[in-house]
């Protein structure tokens, strides 16, 4: 089996999962989930970091770190305001 | 990193990567999976973090990683970047936040690809299956980028959010998409070829601002959930241009993930997805004119003191609120205005339409801000058969969501549209600044039925209004 068919078939199993994650979620979560999501797709980073430090050209290096500003905006933004959303949520007599 | 580790380690480091990346997929599943209940949805968001930084920070043991000094400029901006924003925007504008952190990461996705690319001297020696790949992560990250930002200086305003188009301009669109993937074959064949890389880089570019200009303001929230399955899918794709399983798994559940989201979006308005995109709905002027109710157009007006009678001698009383009410700023009156009836004995609920506020869900933050319990929150299908039964209904700065023409104009453009059936209450209270039109671009018959009164002014001021009148009754 190659590399790419293995790649293949964990991404449409991930898929699947996907799916079966999501059907099941209240209205009421729907803005933070999409925001928590949208925070996890920032892990393109892992593919930044590894561009930007490995060997390359001059094009490499600025390519490489205009995607690590970019990512890291999309993970570290994206979850701090997931989890100012999701503070707020409170059932009634729960400590303020 | 992996410089600092012993020799014998290092013929294990590989493996190991991979197992921890593992690891680090179970944190986001089991994240995502939390983040579908309201009592574990903070730890999920928490867990999901921290499945991030396992992965960060295991990567940088990678050997291939051999320099760290752009690397560590590079967080550091983005992360400072990234606080300032997440802590400085109002609850309010989360949608347009939510839309601009997805088009950094739908760029960064883009950006990774094309870095890999730039790598190769000679881009002939990648195999076909990375070029294909990095062809489609070029794309799609890119039509990301400029779509959410498009989506956000719609929201924004700076850009009109009235549907912009002329036509043949899907047809358009759609032969620019349908280029661009020859195109993607073309450059697989002959990746040397710098000129086809060009032109697929700015077409992509191009479709993602035309393909959302002529989508109206309201449909934005559903833009932005579709934009974000394409962020994950993007950075799906990097995976597979730099071999990297973490990145392929994340990006396919969020992929996968977002689309579901957006159907549910497309459902609770009744249009569907491919209405959405090439329909060009909604304006947020009014443009749309009624035509044939001239008739009878009284409304009836109340007072805060009025008012302030009937809700406080009310059993049940349910408030219905809507963006209008974010904008003004007013979920925090509206919470005191609830207490005082309770106080008194009056049953309080809020009817919360799968649509208000600008995303799914987004009134349900609002009023998480303002203190206000989620048990007291229904959606549409647990509130709609207690309308019945309740005395007041309070319609705060909602207008579409409680159009009859919904369910009784097939003429109108939301017909279909599932709505609180708030016309079934005792009596209904319209809180709204003037008789102008909704989202829509329709005129409610709702605000001119015997039942109903209107309660003109900012929703903000009147609700104060109410609150200082309840002392008096």
């Amino acid at each position: 089996m190659s590399i790419l068919i293995f790649s293949l078939f964990i991404f449409v199993l991930a898929c699947f999962i996907g799916f079966e994650l999501i059907s099941k979620v209240p209205p009421t979560l729907h803005t933070p989930l999409m925001s928590g999501a949208n925070a996890i797709s920032g892990i393109t980073i892992v593919g930044a970091l590894i561009v930007t430090g490995g060997e390359g050209g001059l094009l490499t290096q600025i390519l490489g770190v205009a995607a690590i500003i970019f990512a890291t905006i999309n993970v570290v933004g994206g979850f701090m305001v997931t989890d100012r959303m999701l503070e707020m949520f409170k059932k009634k007599g729960d400590d303020k | 990193m992996s410089q600092f580790l012993p020799d014998f380690i290092l013929s294990y480091l590989p493996d190991a990567i991979q197992l921890i990346y593992l690891i680090a997929t179970a944190f986001f599943i089991r994240g995502l999976k939390l983040l579908g209940s309201p009592a574990t949805a903070r730890k999920g968001n928490q867990l999901a973090a921290t499945g991030m930084l396992i992965g960060i920070i295991v990567t940088l043991f990678d050997q291939q990683i051999v320099s760290f000094e752009w690397i560590i400029v590079g967080v550091l901006t983005g992360s400072l970047i990234g606080i300032i924003l997440a802590k400085k925007v109002a609850m309010t504008a989360m949608p347009e936040l939510v839309a601009v952190f997805n088009g950094f990461g739908g760029g960064a996705s883009a950006l990774v690809s094309w870095g890999e690319l730039s790598k190769f001297a000679d881009p002939a020696v990648m195999e076909a299956s990375g070029l294909v790949t990095t062809g489609l992560s070029i794309f799609i990250g890119s039509l990301t980028l400029t779509g959410s930002f498009v989506a956000f200086g719609k929201l924004k305003g700076f850009i009109s959010g009235n549907a912009i188009t002329f036509p043949g301009l899907n047809f358009i669109n759609i032969a620019s998409m349908i280029g661009v993937v020859v195109l993607i074959g073309v450059f697989t064949y002959n990746p040397a070829n710098q000129t086809v890389f060009w032109i697929i880089l700015g077409l992509s570019l191009l479709i993602g601002i035309t393909s959302v200009i002529p989508i109206g303001g309201a449909d934005m929230p559903v833009v932005i959930s579709l934009l974000n399955s394409y962020s994950g899918l993007a950075a799906s794709m990097a995976g597979f241009v730099l071999g990297n399983n973490l990145l392929i798994v994340s990006g396919a559940l969020v992929g996968a993930a977002g689309l579901i989201l957006t159907q549910i979006m497309c459902k609770a308005m009744n249009r569907s997805l491919f209405n959405v995109v090439f329909g060009s709905f909604g304006g947020d002027s009014s443009s749309g004119q009624d035509s044939g109710s001239g008739g009878d157009k009284t409304v009836r007006e109340t007072s805060a003191t009025d008012l302030a009678i009937q809700v406080a001698y009310a059993s049940k009383v349910v408030i219905v609120p809507g963006y209008g009410l974010a904008v003004a700023q007013a979920q925090h009156i509206i919470k005191e205005v609830a207490t005082k009836l309770e106080e008194r004995g009056v049953q309080v609920k809020y009817g919360i339409h799968p649509v208000a506020g600008r995303m799914p869900g987004h009134m349900n933050v609002l009023l998480a801000e303002a203190d206000v319990p989620y048990d007291q929150l229904y959606d549409m299908d647990q509130i709609n058969p207690e309308f019945a039964s309740t005395d007041v209904v309070l319609v705060i700065g909602a207008n579409d969501v409680v159009n009859p023409m919904a369910k009784t104009s097939p003429g109108s453009p939301i017909y279909g549209m599932p709505i609180l059936n708030v016309d079934e209450a005792k009596r209904t209270i319209v809180f709204k600044r003037s008789l102008s039109f909704g989202y829509a671009g329709i005129d409610n018959p709702l605000f001119y039925t015997e039942k109903n009164q209107m309660f003109f002014g900012d929703a903000k001021k009147s609700l104060q209004a109410l609150n200082e009148a309840l002392n008096d009754v």
